[in-house]
């Protein structure tokens, strides 16, 4: 297996005011294609910040991200949201679904960046949404649904566009026990059966353990 | 799905704050065109006036009258081609709360220097041939329900007493900005009853109404004329009829620049109204741009959101506007005397306004929005919290 996540000496700070903020110092991962990797850690640990920065959605202050190849680090926001659009697959604590969209629509809308037409658009939706067991439920709205539908509806959307990486904060973080269990088996099928790269934060012990690696952070430091 | 359905679906997320705004918008597209149909019919005998006609007053002011015997010495100035003449009657017809203008004019020329009163061959030798008849304009002989034949009693004041006048005519308007609301008769008839009950009144010219042959030669004429009886003991002043109109507007300027500033106001009112709502929809879904930037929707598909939103409800609450203005106008103009505002109708500039307002402030009350959600980042969306 080769590294299609690879963070070196990556620091990050964020500034209030004039005070700088540490948040991560000089982290290096890899992460290798197929893996299942959970980041643990206290809040305030910089777990998130972290997955927001191989995610591409925030920048480093030192060091590269490199995904698949592409030093996301030095991507400008224009070729940064392309790259997203087309790599990442976005799993949220609070599902993040559009409220006046419908299933079917929320999962459609990293389609419509595509070029696809109306009636591939539409089968991918379908199967994204088949996958996750809600294939009766396409045209009900956010809420409609109970919170593991809802983060079920977030996942389909995440994988609609066949990512290379899916990343996950606190997936199971709003559910309950039974909904969360569904959730993480979901993602366990999408890393065996669909070999998806996932980086997932949590809290939660018995979430990790359904990854294939653990790391923890301590105060912005891999420990 | 696509982006347009994503913009109503947006727009439609709080109908109630919506539905205000649209209202709100369409209220103060009413007032604007309300306002700029007032002051468009204010200007509506100036631009109606015609390049080639000269009026002739009274130096001093345009309530002295001028010697009737001023007519052939105008008439002999060379480009002039008609010299006809009027005076302000006024009186009261019915109710003296509606208005319309009564004048007495020589019958034999005036309609040849407006020819824009259109009246058949036969009525017009009809009045003609009769000293006490009348011929009235279609907007008043319909306000009335009055017909050829039938008499109008004026109660005069300026010329005192009962009047009697039968209609021999109905003129129409040329076009629709010419005033159909004047009653005309003969100045030879007020005149001659001058003559017996006032005499020394007898011989009052309001106004002379000069058609000459090159508007080009306006200034020159006028020149001439008023030059002709400089130290009479009746000067005149003459000018083209613009100007002539131009000068009874300027008289009530006061009023109009306040509803000129008035009608700008409400589109200031608009775009805060609007710009309140989209500043509000773009806070509320902060963390929804947030999740749109991070699925890769880039700052073009952002600005198109969320000025498209902004723009469908300004162009909702123009076009609501735009499309009630009209018979609110209508019902607005039944409420005022006929002959107070002769012209009184939705100009399509204002039309044009209108619609130009609504969406330029459907742009400018997007502008904010689109600048806050596009300089917010991912990580500060997220947490944002509303």
């Amino acid at each position: 297996m080769s590294a299609i996540i690879s963070v070196q000496n990556v620091s990050k700070s964020y500034w209030r005011d004039s005070l700088e903020i540490p948040v991560l110092n000089n982290i290096s991962i890899e992460v290798q294609e197929g893996d299942f990797l959970a980041l643990m850690g206290p809040s305030g640990s910089g777990k998130t910040t972290l997955l927001n920065l191989i995610a591409g959605i925030d920048k480093p202050s030192k060091g590269n991200v490199i995904v698949a190849g592409t030093d996301i680090s030095k991507l400008g926001e224009s070729a940064l949201a392309k790259w997203r659009a087309n790599s990442v697959g976005f799993i949220f604590q609070f599902y993040n679904l559009i409220p006046v969209l419908t299933a079917f629509e929320n999962v459609e809308l990293p389609l419509l960046l595509t070029k696809l037409s109306k009636s591939q658009r539409k089968k991918q939706v379908e199967t994204a949404l088949t996958l996750v067991g809600l294939g009766e439920r396409m045209y009900h709205y956010p809420k409609q649904l109970s919170g593991g539908q809802e983060q079920r509806v977030a996942i389909a959307r995440a994988i609609v566009t066949d990512p290379v990486i899916l990343v996950a904060d606190e997936p199971t973080g709003d559910l309950d026990k039974n909904s969360a269990s569904e959730i993480l088996t979901l993602m366990e099928r999408l890393n065996s059966e669909f070999k998806k790269t996932i980086i997932m934060v949590t809290h939660d012990p018995h979430a990790a353990e359904k990854a294939k690696q653990i790391r923890h952070l301590e105060k912005g430091d891999l420990v | 799905m696509k982006v347009l359905k994503l913009i109503l679906k947006n727009a439609l997320r709080h109908k109630l704050r919506t539905t205000l705004t649209i209202l709100g918008i369409s209220i103060a597209v009413i007032a604007f065109v309300l306002l700029r149909t007032v002051v468009t019919a204010w200007y509506a005998g100036v631009e109606a006036s015609a390049a080639n006609r000269l009026i002739v007053r009274q130096a001093v002011s345009f309530i002295f009258p001028l010697p009737y015997a001023y007519r052939d010495k105008i008439a002999a100035i060379p480009g002039v081609e008609t010299v006809s003449w009027a005076n302000w009657f006024q009186g009261v017809y019915i109710d003296k709360n509606q208005f319309f203008a009564r004048l007495a004019v020589d019958a034999e020329t005036i309609f040849n220097v407006y020819p824009e009163f259109l009246i058949t061959q036969s009525e017009l030798e009809s009045f003609k041939a009769e000293r006490n008849s009348c011929i009235l304009g279609q907007d008043i002989a319909k306000q009335y329900n009055l017909k050829v034949g039938d008499v109008m009693t004026i109660e005069g004041d300026i010329y005192p007493g009962k009047w009697d006048f039968v209609i021999r005519g109905i003129y129409r308007p040329r076009d629709k900005t010419t005033d159909a609301t004047q009653m005309l008769f003969h100045w030879a008839y007020v005149d001659e009853r001058m003559r017996q009950e006032q005499p020394i009144r007898a011989g009052d010219v309001g106004w002379y109404i000069v058609k000459i042959k090159d508007p080009n030669q306006s200034a020159l004429i006028s020149q001439q004329i008023d030059a002709l009886f400089k130290n009479s003991r009746a000067e005149t002043k003459t000018e083209t009829e613009r100007a002539f109109q131009q000068g009874f507007v300027q008289s009530t300027s006061a009023i109009i620049t306040s509803m000129n500033v008035l009608s700008f106001v409400i589109i200031g009112i608009i775009l805060l109204v609007l710009g309140n709502t989209m500043i509000m929809s773009a806070r509320e879904r902060t963390r929804e741009f947030a999740v749109f930037k991070t699925l890769g929707f880039s700052t073009y598909h952002l600005t198109g959101l969320i000025g498209g939103e902004s723009l469908l409800i300004s162009a909702l609450g123009g076009g609501l506007g735009l499309f009630l203005a009209f018979p609110i106008i209508q019902g607005f103009e039944s409420f005022i005397p006929k002959g107070f505002f002769p012209i009184f109708q939705v100009e399509p500039i204002t039309v044009f306004f209108g619609v130009s307002a609504a969406l330029l402030i459907g742009i400018i009350a997007a502008v904010f929005p689109i600048q806050k959600a596009l300089r917010t980042s991912i990580v500060e969306g997220f947490r944002f919290v509303g």
